[in-house]
């Protein structure tokens, strides 16, 4: 019996805004009327290092994606992509940003980053979908770099089974006024990108 | 009405409907947004960050034996620190009710041990609630002052870091809270005051009504029966959602018991084993049920196979659906499925946490090495400078404070080397100062270095007795770390800018010879609280004189990279200048 209606792992760097999405997810599931749940990272773990957040719509039991079982993979950064593949289902869907952001292991010369391809590549053959773009480009062509998150929930926006006008009311209730106009165009290209 | 909560967030909340007129607590993680969020709520008398867990606990005992609802919050070990009022407690009893939150941290994703506060419970006899998700919380939290007063005992609530930093729908329709009364303190030294006279019939009192505090809480509707076939599950807290799931989903026709409350109903677990023929326990960490589950049925089915730690369910780390489903799957005979590996993830540079760029700890611990030496021996401590175990002076880390005292015990025990040890500002305030009093008062001839950030970092900025600000951002008394390092008995106290080089080497130079007790304060507000306080540095770059020596790139910094045969700084920069001053070919100047 499915357990879950929708679950969806967003993954990324510390600082990239990952725990933004899920908010505007949970936020915008309880107005629908959908049950939700997320886990998030606090603490130590969040001080550069790789960020996780589960969040499971139409779901009553715990917080938790178990491997294998996500129905859609919100990667911020390409490596953390493929470092948290193993949560995605095989006909699960991968939306991923190309835009690498270096760990301290790479730029101080203790570990490589690998080329983009070796990383996209691997996805591709065990993924039902993975679409795979710039979106901290596009955020930067909507007005801020910053609304990078914001892109990626756009495109995030096609894959779950949350009504667009309430991810943007909840967008509205979580993102400072004065930033309000490029978030929204940020989400609208996002969603175009993957349309 | 729903809201999407943090746990802490909606423990909060409970905290607030509850009526409780006093919360204190160190900051620690899971457990710190309680506070942090029951700031922004307002409307509760006295909220405190208190200098450490023993200290909060103490000020809620006093708020509540005053006949205010009262409630202190810490993570795990933090109830270590305050074991000592926390046992005695639970023989005086309360006034106003009074609930402990203890927040369990399963895998240690920011601690330093994965103990079981169920464990504490037992050890007190005191009851427990074992919230499995953020409303569990809430309802447990206000629950727990009505059953601190009826039983007059202190009351666990134990959110684990899947409850405490989970989100999900949560009602906060306000509820009938308890109005509050004048508080006054009541004189009765049979209860008050611990002398062996008092305390044995005490002992006897709470021992006494254990039975009754267990009854109760099995009525609640946290413990639920569900008798089906005669295999069947028995689970705790957040390990019940993750059972219910596995056993909706591999489609089973299993009895299941949840359980929610400490000490477990037994004529619950009873009524499970006289139905089945094997049962399974799955929780996280210690089998505190599952000890209870064999004791029960070797009295009332002894055939029963009981299954769990061991074989099934494991003792480490935190447990989630997979591992419980695989468990359920081979009690029943069903071949696991096959989980997906996939490999390519091998070719990943590891992404480990990091001091951030600019950090003033990896400056100072840079001059502390240039100081000391490869061959002095480097107790640390517990906070984001542990981070930097990497950098060659990072020995040691026990638990807070101990950085200290266990500089002393290596001098002590006859080792000659240097010894320079390190803890951060908030660490030491928490319980440094009595290891500091002692190395003083036992001639122990160490260097202390206080990494004081003026923040405690780690666990999200809260401020403490340094920071001259209250929890509530009321203005305090600014104590002086060094006044305090002098009137402790440090012979050489002195205060140092971190991303001063030169001069920081110095000073540690000056300490490392000193024949006693040296202390070396040094100061740099946190780079995280700098740029929100709008605080802005000129970047730094990297000119033609560089020889790709890689000095700079060594020193770790976020924003230095190295690309082709040069180094390179990125926009990380936040301008504390500290690889100019390294580098020796000055290659690294401040963008005009």
């Amino acid at each position: 019996m499915k357990t879950s209606e929708c679950d969806v792992v967003i993954v990324g760097v510390g600082g990239q805004g990952v725990i933004l999405i899920s908010d505007i997810l949970g936020r915008a599931a309880v107005k629908e009327g959908v049950r939700v749940r997320g886990a998030e990272t606090h603490g130590m773990a969040q001080r550069g290092g790789s960020v996780i957040n589960h969040t499971r719509l139409g779901c009553k039991f715990s917080p938790m994606v178990p491997s294998g079982g996500a129905d859609v993979l919100l990667a911020l950064e390409p490596s953390e992509a493929l470092r948290f593949a193993y949560f995605l289902k095989e006909k699960g869907v991968a939306l991923v940003n190309t835009r690498p952001v270096l760990p301290v292991t790479v730029t101080t010369g203790k570990a490589h980053y690998p080329p983009l391809d070796r990383i996209i590549s691997p996805l591709r053959d065990r993924f039902g979908e993975v679409r795979a773009f710039d979106a901290t480009a596009l955020a930067e062509k909507a007005g801020t770099a910053q609304a990078m998150n914001v892109v990626m929930l756009g495109a995030l926006s096609r894959y779950i089974p949350l009504r667009e006008e309430l991810l943007l009311d909840a967008l509205a209730q979580v993102v400072p006024k004065k930033h309000l106009d490029a978030n929204r165009r940020a989400f609208a290209v996002g969603k175009a990108e993957v349309g | 009405m729903k809201e999407y909560l943090l746990g802490n967030a909606a423990i909060a909340k409970g905290i607030k409907d509850a009526g409780s007129g006093l919360v204190s607590g160190y900051p620690g993680t899971p457990s710190s947004e309680i506070i942090e969020t029951l700031v922004g709520l307002g409307g509760i008398k006295h909220i405190e960050w208190s200098v450490n867990e023993k200290v909060a606990l103490e000020v809620a005992i006093g708020a509540s034996w005053a006949g205010t609802r009262s409630t202190a919050t810490m993570k795990h070990v933090g109830l270590n620190v305050a074991a000592d009022p926390f046992m005695t407690l639970a023989y005086l009893g309360v006034g106003g009710g009074l609930v402990l939150i203890s927040a369990d941290d399963p895998f240690c994703h920011s601690s330093q041990n994965e103990q079981d506060t169920r464990r504490y419970a037992q050890f007190a006899q005191v009851p427990l609630l074992d919230p499995a998700d953020p409303q569990e919380a809430k309802d447990m939290v206000m629950y727990g002052f009505d059953l601190s007063e009826k039983f007059n005992v202190p009351v666990i609530l134990r959110p684990t870091t899947r409850v405490s930093h989970a989100r999900s729908d949560v009602n906060v329709d306000p509820t009938s809270s308890t109005s509050e009364g004048q508080a006054s303190f009541g004189r009765n030294p049979a209860r008050r005051v611990s002398l062996p006279v008092h305390v044995r019939p005490l002992h006897r009192e709470l021992l006494e009504k254990q039975a009754a505090m267990e009854e109760v809480l099995a009525s609640t509707p946290w413990n639920r029966l569900d008798l089906k076939g005669d295999h069947g599950v028995i689970a705790s807290g957040l390990s019940a959602l993750y059972a219910e799931e596995a056993i909706l989903s591999l489609g089973l026709d299993l009895s299941f018991l949840k359980i929610g409350t400490f000490p477990a109903p037994s004529k619950m677990i009873a009524a499970m084993l006289r139905h089945v023929k094997k049962i399974l326990v799955v929780e996280e960490m210690e089998p505190v049920l599952q000890e209870q589950v064999e004791m029960i049925a070797r009295k009332v089915n002894p055939g029963v196979e009981v299954l769990g730690k061991g074989d099934y369910i494991s003792r480490v780390g935190e447990l989630d659906l997979l591992p419980v489903k695989e468990a359920i799957a081979r009690m029943e005979g069903i071949s696991p499925e096959t989980r997906p590996t996939l490999d390519a993830e091998k070719i990943l540079p590891p992404r480990p946490p990091s001091l951030c760029p600019g950090c003033s700890h990896r400056a100072t611990y840079y001059a502390m090495h240039k100081a000391f030496g490869k061959n002095a021996v480097y107790p640390s401590d517990i906070g984001c400078y542990t981070m930097a175990v990497n950098m060659g002076t990072v020995d040691t880390c026990l638990c807070m404070g101990a950085s200290i005292t266990i500089a002393s015990g290596i001098r002590l025990g006859g080792v000659e080397e240097p010894i320079c040890c390190s803890l951060g500002d908030s660490t030491f305030i928490h319980s440094g100062l009595t290891g500091l009093l002692n190395a003083a008062y036992n001639n122990a001839r160490i260097t202390v270095t206080v990494l004081d950030n003026s923040t405690t970092a780690m666990t999200g900025h809260q401020p403490h007795p340094g920071t001259g600000l209250t929890a509530t951002g009321e203005a305090s008394v600014p104590v002086s770390l060094e006044d305090i390092a002098k009137a402790l008995g440090a012979g050489f106290v002195e205060v140092v800018n971190p991303y001063d080089i030169k001069a920081t080497i110095d000073v540690f130079k000056k300490a490392k010879e000193y024949q006693g007790l040296s202390v070396v304060i040094s100061r740099q507000l946190c780079v995280i609280k700098a740029l929100k306080a709008g605080v802005r540095r000129k970047p730094l770059s990297v000119n033609e004189n560089c020889t790709g020596c890689k000095l700079c790139v060594e020193f770790g910094c976020p924003a230095i990279e190295f690309e082709g045969d040069k180094a390179k700084i990125n926009n990380l920069c936040i301008g504390c200048g500290v690889c100019a001053s390294i580098c020796k070919n000055n290659a690294l100047d401040v963008v005009k």
